[in-house]
């Protein structure tokens, strides 16, 4: 059986952002989510924000070497309707429901369901669920 | 310093996951979540081989942490309240916080746009329920 490239490098992708994950948790202590790092950092009693910036910018270094060696990764497409007003609508509801639900697809949905946390199990579902109502609906009534 | 290096190499290993598996495409994201149109599901994949490798780590590692896991208590409104939030912000842009920060190093419009917004969004709960945790 051949299996679609994009399958192929989604799981090598997976297995870099669980050993990533692994990685940081064995070097902070700490459970690694995105939103949780980011937010953490913007914290006016910020403290231990060292290693967050760290992790952040390994991200980001990480990212635009594949961007620059894999014509794969260098894949970017804004879904049809999605102007700028939309992504800072986007961002400001993503930042304020990752940090009142205690995490994002990272911290809920691979670290926490990874260590069998209930709370997290059911986040990535509530999530989930959540994202494909949006699309639909957005496809349905918006661009439709 | 030791630290420092490992959490950087950590933070480059996620970073090129994210980009490699193609989850820094927006269109590809939300082509995931739109189960009643032309369905992608590659997303699967990279949680799965995700969850694969981090559940396997932990279950070597667990007894040398001590992380928040589960309180006992009941699922709490904030929680389902949030992670709801959160997935219309999903679906809406089809970034979530790792992707959007990964493709501020391609200097995208939408992620400079994106990643403000949502700093403005955490800083605003954080004050607003005063999570300091």
């Amino acid at each position: 059986m051949v299996m679609d490239p994009s399958y192929t490098n989604g799981i090598l992708g997976g297995v870099l952002i669980g050993a990533g994950s692994l990685m940081a948790m064995v070097a902070t202590g700490k459970v690694p989510g995105i939103s949780g790092v980011f937010g953490r950092i913007l914290r006016p009693s910020s403290n231990e924000t060292g290693w967050r910036f760290v992790f952040l910018a390994g991200l980001i270094a990480g990212a635009a070497v594949m961007f620059r060696t894999h014509e794969l990764a260098s894949v970017f497409r804004v879904p049809d309707g999605r102007s700028l007003i939309v992504y800072a609508i986007a961002g400001l509801i993503v930042g304020f429901g990752t940090r009142l639900g205690g995490g994002c697809t990272s911290g809920h949905g691979i670290c926490g369901v990874g260590m069998g946390a209930r709370d997290s199990m059911v986040a990535t579902v509530v999530f989930m669920v959540a994202g494909m109502v949006t699309v639909y609906l957005f496809r349905t009534l918006v661009t439709g | 310093m030791k630290k420092n290096l490992l959490t950087f190499l950590a933070g480059a290993l996620f970073g090129a996951g994210l980009a490699i598996s193609g989850m820094t495409d927006p269109l590809k994201v939300t082509a995931f979540l739109d189960v009643f149109g032309v369905w992608d599901p590659t997303l699967i994949f990279v949680m799965g081989a995700a969850l694969a490798v981090f559940s396997g780590g932990y279950f070597f590692l667990r007894k040398s942490f001590s992380l928040p896991c589960d309180s006992g208590d009941p699922v709490s409104k904030q929680l389902l309240l949030g992670a709801a939030l959160f997935g219309i912000g999903w679906g809406l842009g089809g970034f979530c916080p790792g992707p959007a920060i990964a493709n501020l190093g391609a200097l995208r419009i939408e992620s400079l746009v994106f990643v403000p917004a949502m700093a403005i969004g955490m800083v605003l709960v954080q004050r607003l329920y005063k999570l300091d945790a």
